[in-house]
């Protein structure tokens, strides 16, 4: 193991649940009481206490720090998620958000300064896309999807149209076909051509009046730039279509491609990718929403709108609106990290951004290629795609591989994704990485296949380091523990 | 600053490896008209101090608000523990034995989530409140042959306004609203009554958006007839102290958790969370947290029934929602972790003891709530908008005026107390009063 040295950072915990550290009594944090709680007698209280556990201060604090080093974070090593974009998140970017912390959203003077900001941010998104105006609330980038997708809708209904289809290319990203449902599309699954890349001539053989949209990721989950996008847009627009561009993959477009000039016409963007701010584990996300002039009248409400004497007001008397999507107006703190980074990056350094992500990716593809199968040699952007055909024979499959990694000092990439490629391992490191660390993630994936010619048992049976090791989620499907009551029924 | 590690040296290293001389060689696959010529016109890059001096917020000294998004107090060990990188910077636990740590809090949340709302099961988080009811809304319709929505008209309106905007597309669904009553503020149980049959999905918010309690031994005789009915939480404090939702027999409860070791931060993220009983597990949106076994027959966990989501059942998913509010879920599981179950409750008591005290300090100048009906943590009083903005300019944030939304009471406004609001509070008010 030259480059690819397992760092074994993963202590060997089997941590209870809070409902096995419980004990009668133990001291919880006090709350202050000024108020006379006999004050509460006519309200018809539940008789018991709140069914939760009974901790000290000093157990709760152990007990989440040890979970905690049962995980695995972009501070931890590099965290190659094809299209999840896991890039470095900037520390002055939480500390600036702590900031709002305290804001209620119904203080109109608080608020009023992160209006401001808002608006800003809203101004430096739609340059970086393009794109004539944002809608800054969805929470993330499915919801972002689902947004955008009701916007078109509204659009052609206020046409008097009836399309009802929208096109979506295999090569696009998996919530695309169920956001469409709820917004009251039906979908159609297009192949992508033999590079990988969409052909506006095949496209053609779709269309028809029924047509909304064509949903398209650009670049697309192969990471291969869609080549022939003005002329998609093209005949797209000659049909009366839309384009709708998912955006998770700006990262490798930012200050080079904006998807505004190649004829998208609608769009999100996930900032919990591109705009580093964290993933928390599975958010909080945002999934800003931008549109060409036409489409802006059928934007969410409310819209940040400044009145006569220059101040930033919330209004949401907008009759061609599809209406409200959130309950306050989205994840201010995440847009406000976002802000930050865009702030903090420049003009220039969110191009450099996007180069290096292609560049860090491009190193990776040329060092992997020679030892793993590489499907298509269209050139790539920010990520690509490899699959485990060659180490297929000796029995070792991409789980195997992608388990693996996990020992040494690495998360997997995204696996089994994208579906046109069958046993694919999608590879996105970032701009993020340095040069060592791309060395030896190198030298791990060389080490793994090796060891899958010559041990394929030992990587079948992958992780052994790890907390756990590997982990059955059929029993978890067929079993349905989901709460401590499960685990006890008794109790 | 561009956090870019890549030094000169290295970029020439990469570049040979590629077997490129120039970066622009990287994007020629990229039609040149496609191209961006000329820099972005983007603020920056500015430093970090620069950065921090820019953002600064003063909010108002003495709030009273509320109405879906709660101050309430955080222990530090809610900070400290949670924003640790390892939950923090993680992605959704796809890979479960990298992920151990997310996935058992999430299993832990689950678990709170489930007992205090009285329900079976609790999915790993939603959006927001409004959110989860819209959800739970098409749930219902997949499961029944539902033909209308019902909703109390006392549900928080911006919960209505997205359940609309959910619905805009689908023409076989009707949304129906049934009106409170104006004395009491409750829902009108004669309206609901007439409303109520196996062809309706029936939705009431407890606490009303008006704070106050509903009849639940009495609403859910009649919810009983619906084909489907839920309760939604806009204040989770309120578990704390009134009956779980769950023990009525509705078939979900969802809504808002912010309160739970979350921070209002402008409006978001919020917490929506999503409990429900057994029987629809196999329905309900998001990702569920399951407990199992690793190869070496030790207890593990990891992500479950995904054969309902976007990303295996494409079009016909149960929802698109993949990304949700796992942080804010994790901060929630820590703040009931320290607090317990007899803090909690303290919240939830403090809160209602201490709008009882607001109230008599109200009433002490003549200012009477609206509604006759017991309130848990806000309620209804008539003020004109001067008044309003007037104590603004004194640093109180006196509620949120309801007259945009409740055309038939122009000057009203909803008031909240938390345990974050002090006797100095209602003295500052009541001062200017």
């Amino acid at each position: 193991m030259s480059d690819g040295t397992a760092v074994r950072s993963f202590p060997v915990i089997i941590e209870p649940l809070l409902a096995e550290l419980s004990g009668e009594g133990k001291n919880g944090i006090a709350v202050p009481s000024p108020f006379d709680a006999a004050l509460c007698n006519g309200i018809s209280a539940h008789t018991r206490m709140p069914e939760l556990p009974e901790l000290s201060e000093v157990e709760t604090v152990r007990h989440f720090t040890r979970l905690s080093r049962l995980n695995f974070g972009i501070e931890t090593g590099m965290y190659p998620l094809g299209s999840c974009t896991m890039k470095y998140n900037p520390k002055v970017s939480e500390e600036i958000a702590r900031t709002i912390a305290a804001v209620h959203p119904g203080d109109e003077t608080g608020r009023a300064s992160v209006l401001e900001w808002l608006v800003s941010l809203k101004g430096i998104l739609e340059e970086i896309c393009g794109m004539d105006e944002c809608c800054l609330w969805p929470a993330a980038g499915a919801h972002g999807e689902l947004t955008g997708m009701l916007v078109i809708k509204q659009a052609i209904m206020k046409k008097k149209e009836r399309r009802t289809k929208v096109l979506i290319p295999d090569t696009a990203h998996g919530t695309n076909p169920a956001s469409c449902s709820i917004a009251g599309f039906v979908t159609v699954n297009i192949p992508s051509g033999p590079d990988g890349f969409l052909r506006a001539a095949d496209l053609k053989d779709h269309l028809d009046k029924d047509v909304a949209a064509l949903m398209i990721t650009n670049p697309n989950t192969l990471g291969i730039f869609e080549q022939e996008i003005l002329e998609i847009a093209r005949v797209l627009h000659e049909n009366g279509s839309y384009l709708y561009m998912d955006g998770a993959n700006l990262n490798a477009v930012m200050g080079i491609v904006r998807p505004g000039d190649i004829g998208v016409d609608c769009m999100h963007i996930n900032l919990h990718k591109t705009f580093g701010s964290p993933h928390g584990g599975g958010g909080p996300g945002s999934g800003p929403v931008l549109v060409k002039k036409d489409l802006a009248p059928f934007l969410p409400v409310p819209r940040i709108e400044r009145n006569g004497s220059g101040h930033l007001v919330l209004q949401d008397d907008f009759p061609d609106s599809i209406g409200m999507i959130h309950s306050t107006y989205g994840n201010v703190a995440v847009l406000l990290k976002a802000y930050v980074f865009c702030l903090s990056l420049g003009p220039q350094g969110l191009k450099e951004a996007s180069i290096r992500a292609c560049l860090n990716a491009n190193y990776l593809k040329s060092r992997l290629s020679t030892l793993f199968d590489l499907p298509y040699t269209t050139p790539t952007m920010h990520e690509f795609v490899l699959s485990d055909k060659k180490q297929k024979s000796s029995g070792v499959t991409t789980i195997d591989m992608a388990k693996a990694l996990m020992e040494y000092g690495f998360h997997p990439p995204t696996v089994y994704f994208p579906l046109v490629v069958q046993g694919s391992i999608m590879i996105e490191p970032t701009e993020s990485e340095p040069m060592s660390e791309l060395k030896r993630f190198v030298g791990a994936m060389e080490d793994i296949a090796k060891k899958a010619a010559a041990a394929p048992d030992d990587l079948r049976t992958s992780p052994r380091g790890m907390p756990v090791k590997r982990v059955d989620e059929v029993w978890a499907a067929r079993n349905l523990i989901l709460t401590w009551k499960d685990l006890n029924p008794s109790e | 600053m561009s956090f870019l590690p890549t030094s000169p040296e290295d970029l020439k290293d990469l570049l040979s490896v590629i077997g490129i001389e120039d970066v622009e060689q990287l994007f020629s696959a990229i039609p040149k008209e496609a191209r961006h010529k000329g820099p972005l016109k983007v603020e920056g890059p500015l430093d970090e101090l620069t950065l921090r001096r820019r953002f600064q917020v003063i909010p108002l000294r003495v709030v009273f608000l509320g109405g879906g998004v709660y101050h309430h107090f955080i222990p530090a060990v809610v900070d400290s523990t949670a924003s640790r990188q390892e939950f923090l910077t993680a992605y959704t636990p796809y890979q479960p034995e990298i992920s151990q740590g997310t996935l058992q809090a999430m299993f832990e949340f689950q678990s709170m989530m489930a007992a205090l709302t009285g329900m079976d099961a609790s999915n790993a988080s939603m959006y927001d409140g409004a959110t989860a009811l819209a959800e739970a809304a098409i749930m219902a319709t997949r499961i029944k042959d539902i033909k209308r929505i019902v909703i109390s008209r006392s549900t928080n309106p911006v919960y209505r306004f997205v359940l609309k905007t959910y619905f805009r597309n689908n023409h076989e669904v009707e949304l129906v609203e049934v009106p409170f009553d104006p004395t009491t503020g409750k829902v009108n149980a004669g309206a609901l009554e007439k409303l109520v049959d196996g062809s309706v999905a029936f939705f009431l918010q407890q606490p009303n958006y008006f704070g106050v309690i509903e009849d639940m031994g009495r609403v859910s005789r009649i919810a009983a007839k619906a084909g489907f009915w839920g309760v939604v939480v806009g204040e989770a404090a309120s578990l704390g102290l009134l009956q779980p939702p769950g023990s009525f027999g509705c078939d979900v409860v969802v809504g808002e958790a912010q309160s739970f070791g979350n921070p209002a931060n402008a409006g978001g993220p919020l917490l929506g969370f999503f409990c429900t009983k057994k029987e629809h597990i196999r329905r309900i949106p998001g990702r569920i947290v399951g407990l199992t076994r690793d190869s070496a027959g030790n207890r593990a966990f990891c992500l479950t029934l995904s054969t309902r989501e976007q990303h295996i059942r494409r079009e016909k998913a149960t929802s698109n929602i993949c990304t949700n509010e796992g942080l804010c879920a994790l901060r929630a599981t820590i703040y009931l972790s320290a607090l317990g179950p007899r803090g909690l409750r303290d919240v939830a008591v403090q809160c209602a003891a201490g709008t009882r005290t607001l109230m008599s300090a109200l009433e002490k100048k003549g200012i009477k709530p609206v509604f006759t009906g017991e309130v848990f943590n806000e309620f209804v009083i008539p003020m004109d908008t001067d008044t309003l903005k007037n104590l603004q300019g004194s640093g109180i944030a006196c509620g949120i005026p309801i007259g945009p939304n409740y055309p038939e009471m122009k000057d009203a406004v909803l008031l909240t107390m938390t345990e974050m609001n002090t006797n100095e509070d209602i003295r500052c008010l009541t001062e200017l009063l």
